[in-house]
């Protein structure tokens, strides 16, 4: 019983790193670059939400898609100045930047709201369902759907559209795909774009299950989403959403049957294991180098 | 990207090009500098809040050297060297508390002075011996692993190293763990030099020249018959053990350690400085090192602009500049007798994964 407790809630919590890690795997799949910042974008899609439900009064779902909206204008505008420029620099120096862009905007929130975490408003009362002795609050299944949604939206636009046609094209090859007449540029702005609204769903998700933000609240979370785009194999979707659902599982399993302390020191133990193990991920296939 | 892989003249620049008097005249600078900073300090001009930031700034040249040596000279990306100074700063610490202040010593005052000196040389040795056994430990699984993997899984290993601290309650767990105040200018001062002269000497020597050869590039360098597996591993370790060296100095600086002090974003400050330096210069790691160590303590009360600040700095380094400020130039190519071509126009090598 307890074991299916912590894997329904390990499972609500995997979706929300599924959603993170998905916009990883994106971007590393067509650009090639660990993209650092995209945990605090995840962060910035949470005080998003947070003042469009205390200043503004909004309801969920226009929260929820003023959030997407800014964060994935956000994740343009980051691509337009940091990483663009450095596109056929060494991944080095892309990963540097990255990093700088995310310290940026951590400190830019905590300079400009403080570094105390605020409680995220509450925007449904908890109501707490009992199916055979297993508890699933309706946040949870809250986190389950929209999740769900998410995801069969991003299939749709990835198997179905033009767009998605062409990040398809720009990841195999982006040469090829210039010369196709694709629009490299903006395939792999849209890509960011879609990458951190993810995120800010994400970010919205975790304030309404778990009500405390605060400015640093993405490192982690945005750490081990990347881990869980490695263990699924990076640059590949389904890989991304499986890696993150492992993960979300195995940390609370960490919790439940031996220490909540050990909970963060999982998820790189896992990484360590992985890239020993199969270092292309569970779904991913084995490349050999070409010189 | 062929001609971004050529190896750079400045780097394979052979020793005989120098002059032979430079090395003395450096040892001379360097001991000129020291007895002037003590000078100041019997002269009362400099206050202990001073000497403080002085052993900081020493501390952190080790540092940044000795990351450089891993991701600037070797082309390997760490992002967990704080890991390895925690390692440092924790068993020397640890062994201070437990060997060193259970003794009695008896006799005559220098002798106990000196028998102390030496308990303190073994003690940060042995944080320095552990980190770097670590280092090993680690660098031989994670080291096949390339570019942004390995960035990552350090990060991770530095992480762990954090949570297991936090519960290691022999150690204070997350309350820290105090120190006893053992180092002082001359330790922080000359363990650099000395740290410092090494790690020179190290990427002057064949090993060297072979790490400098896997970051050009890692396929030709294997094809010429370098263990590349064996000289990663080895500027890892070496790189980890300076970095233990230089977190024993530190936990006996500050008198207080706890994990959070060796967390992830101190790693970072480290980047930065190599990074600023030039990736593959001392020089400028050392330059780095003194100038943000004192711009960080005069920005000591803008907590979030400072890093607001140095992450601008960091975007346009990479932007403008990525081989950093110096590049991979070093103060003493001045005094490099000219060679064929022009050896004084850099090539702007980066290297490409």
């Amino acid at each position: 019983m307890e074991f299916l407790q912590q894997l329904v809630n390990g499972l609500a919590l995997g979706s929300i790193y599924a959603l993170i890690a998905i916009g990883y795997t994106m971007v590393y799949g067509i650009v090639q670059l660990i993209n650092f910042a995209h945990g605090d974008i995840y962060m910035i899609g949470a005080f998003v939400g947070f003042f469009a439900v205390v200043k503004y009064g909004l309801p969920f779902l226009p929260t929820l898609l003023l959030a997407m909206l800014v964060c994935s204008v956000l994740g343009v505008i980051i691509e337009k100045i940091a990483y663009r420029p450095l596109r056929n620099s060494p991944r080095i120096t892309a990963l540097i930047t990255a990093i700088g862009v995310s310290l940026f905007l951590e400190n830019v929130v905590r300079w400009r709201l403080g570094p105390d975490p605020r409680p995220f408003p509450e925007l449904f009362s908890v109501k707490v369902f009992s199916l055979g002795g297993v508890q699933v609050s309706n946040v949870q299944l809250l986190i389950f759907g929209v999740a769900l949604v998410l995801i069969v939206i991003l299939q749709f636009i990835i198997y179905r559209t033009r767009i998605g046609k062409a990040m398809r094209a720009v990841s195999q090859d982006q040469d090829a795909a210039r010369l196709m007449g694709i629009n490299v540029d903006r395939t792999i702005s849209v890509t960011f774009a879609i990458g951190s609204a993810l995120a800010a769903a994400a970010g919205i998700l975790v304030g309404i299950a778990y009500p405390r933000i605060d400015p640093y609240m993405g490192i982690l979370p945005g750490l081990k989403a990347f881990v869980a785009a490695v263990l699924g194999g990076i640059g590949i979707i389904p890989g991304a959403m499986l890696g993150g659902l492992v993960m979300g599982v195995a940390e609370l399993m960490v919790v439940g049957f031996w220490s909540s302390d050990y909970r963060d020191a999982i998820a790189f133990a896992i990484l360590i294991i992985i890239l020993l193990i199969k270092p292309t991920g569970i779904l991913g296939k084995n490349q050999s180098e070409k010189v | 990207m062929a001609d971004t892989n050529q190896v750079n003249q400045m780097q394979i620049a052979n020793v005989e090009n120098y002059p032979r008097g430079l090395r003395w005249v450096i040892l001379v600078g360097v001991l000129l500098l020291y007895l002037g900073i003590l000078g100041l300090k019997e002269s009362g001009s400099l206050n202990p809040y001073h000497i403080q930031i002085l052993c900081l700034i020493c501390i952190n040249i080790v540092l940044v050297v000795s990351l450089n040596l891993i991701n600037g000279f070797t082309g390997q990306f760490s992002l967990g060297h704080a890991g390895f100074m925690a390692v440092g700063a924790y068993v020397s610490a640890f062994l201070t508390r437990n060997v060193i202040n259970q003794l009695t010593f008896s006799g005559a005052e220098w002798l106990v002075t000196l028998e102390k000196a030496g308990l303190f040389l073994l003690v940060i040795l042995a944080g320095a011996l552990v980190a770097a056994f670590l280092g090993v430990l680690v660098g031989l699984p994670t080291l096949r692993l390339r570019g942004d993997y390995l960035a990552i899984a350090t990060l991770g290993l530095g992480e762990i190293i954090r949570i297991l601290l936090i519960n290691l309650d022999v150690v204070g767990g997350a309350r820290g763990y105090a120190v006893p105040k053992l180092t002082n200018f001359s330790w922080a001062f000359w363990l650099m030099v000395i740290a410092v002269l090494l790690m020179v000497n190290f990427i002057n020597s064949t090993h060297g020249r072979a790490c400098i050869s896997v970051r050009e590039d890692e396929i030709a360098a294997e094809a010429m018959g370098i263990n590349t597996t064996r000289y990663k591993v080895m500027a890892f370790t070496l790189g980890a053990f300076f970095a233990g060296l230089s977190g024993a100095l530190f936990a006996h600086l500050f008198v207080y350690i706890s994990p959070q002090i060796f967390g992830f974003l101190r790693s970072i400050d480290i980047l930065v400085m190599v990074v600023l330096g030039g990736l593959g210069s001392i020089t400028g790691s050392i330059t780095a090192a003194i100038f943000i160590t004192v711009v960080m303590e005069m920005l000591r009360q803008l907590v979030e602009l400072r890093v607001i600040i140095f992450a601008v700095i960091l975007i346009l380094v990479m932007l403008v500049r990525p081989q950093g400020l110096l590049g991979n130039r070093e103060i003493t190519d001045l005094f490099r007798r000219k060679q064929r071509g022009d050896p004084d126009e850099p090539a702007q090598h980066q290297k490409a994964v």
